[in-house]
């Protein structure tokens, strides 16, 4: 079993690190989609932790999000550019943060925890787009400016223009700032599944298949279930943080419900409960939503010239509400094909199609029955 | 025999409906006692107060687990189980999507572990004793070599046996058994019986047994109580049960008292 994970763990770290140069081959092989990657993989492996494992729905996960890149621009503001403190602040502000609110909506579970994770998350969207202007700068969103205190780069300031993010003294723009973040990714997703074969991780999936047997068997959940609730809302504050480094700005919108939304389905999407499953949805949802986004109608009409035009004349207006900003459309026809024909996501489609190929394995398992 | 559990004067009421009515009991340590009765007489409610599931309106449940006296009402279920207490539910209760494995590691490690602790997190999976204690207890109930299968692929009577493997893996004092045999065929039923005959020998462990089935009360108890509208009419040895006046009313008859 050990073996077996240390194989994917390195397999995942080379897939990752290689992956400017695969990426161009679908058409992904620029900073800005693979830092995009790297941040929402992050954000869904963490996420996975808590929907995953426990299997305790948190509607309200970006609100860690946002926690997490405010903390991470405030430590840009006033501390250093240094990416390392302002990565740890964001995980001990969104660890503390989720304390408090795991604490209050774990004493629900089911349906009402969801909602009360989606009630907390939008009273902190809330507070910082309005009552909290302050500190988040509100409508417009936080960001650098040259009046900053930033203590630590007195020495190194420079006149002219912002700073920009940097890991000692190297600048995190561009390609650095992808292998930041996936290096931070491989080491999420290492963790994650360290958790997942610890004992800890084991009394998580317990929780999940049947909470009544674990009360009768002597073992408190609460204590459990809060810490995974932390453990994946610190993951989400990180890839808040990721998200300020790679472009220091953080808005409210960051903390709205549909920023929630998506990383559930990107889980579910990839595989609840898989441990690779949420980084493949993120990176599925993050690229078909930069690809459909693409596309407008000038471009359609390129691609369907060969048809006749009375057609053309209805189905590229037609085609068109699935591009462009109307993508979501395309994404919510994806997420019915794949609940509906592949519940348990993008990896019980591998597993089938493993099957199909080794007959041994799905004789051995049938025959148990 | 020590006492291992005393009743006294429970009762339970559901929004006007008295379902345990003054119910005084005594468990002593190392016996099997029966708890029969017609449907509806509070029988499971009578458990569910021993596990901390239900709390008594009035009366005590006291525990002489560690010698000392301890009374059991308003604590939660996990801690009645620390004290030694478990339980094998109607329809059995296991970790589905684990493997029998991982659903007899997780009672073994919560035992070994009281409840959460930090240590726990970086013990990775399969360690030591834990380990051992783990398959022991399956290779006793006879369900070893399924080991890796998830127990939700099981027939009801091996959930049963799984349940019971994980209640025994963690060594308790006192079983409780609501309808061990309910569902099962003859087969599966006797199966059971010697099962928890040979438990009851090797380990000695006291069990309380709600049961319909008078062939496995009367194959197992030591000690018989009987439950109707929420009373005790009858209490004494199998055989005299069997003979008792009240109790066949109580069966046959719809419990006029």
């Amino acid at each position: 079993m050990k073996m077996k994970d240390n194989i994917l763990i390195v397999i995942f770290a080379a897939a990752i690190l290689t992956m400017p140069i695969w990426g161009t081959a679908i058409g992904a092989g620029y900073p800005d989609l693979l830092q995009k990657f790297a941040i929402f993989g992050l954000f869904a492996i963490g996420f996975n932790i808590l929907f995953g494992f426990t299997g305790y729905l948190s509607f309200g996960h970006a609100a860690f999000l946002g926690i997490g890149s405010y903390t991470a621009l405030w430590s840009f503001k006033l501390l250093t550019m240094n990416a390392i403190p302002a990565v740890l602040f964001a995980i001990l502000v969104s660890g503390i943060f989720a304390l408090g609110i795991g604490y209050v909506a774990l004493r629900r579970s089911g349906i009402y925890f969801s909602i009360l994770t989606l009630a907390f998350a939008q009273m902190c969207y809330n507070l910082a787009y309005s009552v909290l202007t302050p500190i988040t700068n509100g409508e417009t969103g936080l960001q650098l400016t040259n009046d900053d205190a930033r203590i630590f780069d007195t020495a190194t300031a420079t006149a002219e223009g912002l700073p920009s993010t940097e890991l000692f003294g190297m600048s995190l723009t561009g390609y650095n700032g992808f292998y930041f973040c996936a290096i931070i990714l491989i080491i999420g997703f290492y963790v994650s599944v360290r958790l997942y074969r610890s004992s800890f991780g084991l009394m998580l999936l317990a929780v999940k298949s049947n909470q009544n047997r674990l009360k009768y068997t002597g073992v408190n959940t609460k204590p459990y279930l809060l810490s995974a609730f932390v453990i994946s809302g610190m993951y989400a504050g990180l890839a808040g943080a990721l998200m300020v480094v790679i472009d220091p700005l953080a808005g409210a919108e960051r903390m709205q419900w549909t920023a929630s939304g998506e990383v559930v389905l990107m889980t579910i999407l990839g595989g609840v409960g898989t441990l690779l499953g949420p980084f493949i949805g993120a990176v599925v949802i993050k690229y078909f939503e930069n690809i459909f986004s693409a596309f407008n109608d000038v471009l359609l009409r390129q691609i369907f010239d060969f048809l006749p035009d009375f057609i053309l004349n209805i189905w590229v207006p037609f085609t068109n509400l699935f591009v462009g900003k109307g993508w979501h459309l395309t994404l919510g026809l994806l997420f019915m094909i794949i609940v509906i024909f592949l519940p348990g996501g993008a990896m019980e489609g591998f597993r089938r199609i493993k099957d199909k190929f080794i007959k041994k394995d799905t004789a051995e398992a049938g025959g148990t029955e | 025999m020590t006492t291992l559990l005393t009743v006294e004067g429970v009762n339970k009421n559901f929004s006007g409906l008295k379902a345990l009515d003054d119910v005084n009991l005594t468990i002593k340590e190392g016996s099997v006692h029966a708890i029969i009765g017609p449907n509806g007489a509070g029988k499971s409610t009578f458990l569910n107060c021993l596990v901390g599931r239900l709390i008594p309106d009035t009366g005590t449940v006291t525990y002489f687990g560690q010698g000392m006296p301890e009374n059991l009402s308003g604590v939660t279920p996990h801690e009645i189980n620390q004290k030694g207490i478990s339980r094998v539910f109607q329809t059995p209760e296991v970790f589905e999507d684990l493997t029998l494995f991982e659903n007899a590691m997780i009672p073994a490690m919560a035992r070994a572990d009281g409840s959460f602790k930090l240590n726990s997190w970086n013990r990775i999976l399969g360690r030591g004793e834990i380990k051992d204690q783990a398959e022991h207890i399956l290779e006793d109930v006879g369900l070893l070599e399924k080991r890796n299968i998830t127990s939700g692929t099981l027939s009801r009577g091996d959930k049963r046996r799984l349940e019971l493997a994980m209640c025994l893996v963690q060594d308790p004092k006192l079983l409780l058994l609501d309808e061990p045999t309910a569902g099962m065929a003859r087969a599966d039923t006797n199966n059971t019986i010697d099962l928890l005959k040979k438990i009851g020998e090797e380990r000695g462990i006291t069990k309380v047994i709600i049961e319909h089935d008078m062939h496995v009360v009367f194959s197992l108890a030591t000690t018989v109580s009987v439950l109707a509208r929420g009373h005790v009419i009858a209490e004494g040895t199998p055989m005299e049960m069997k003979g008792d006046a009240r109790v066949q009313e109580a069966y046959l008859g719809g419990a006029h008292l």
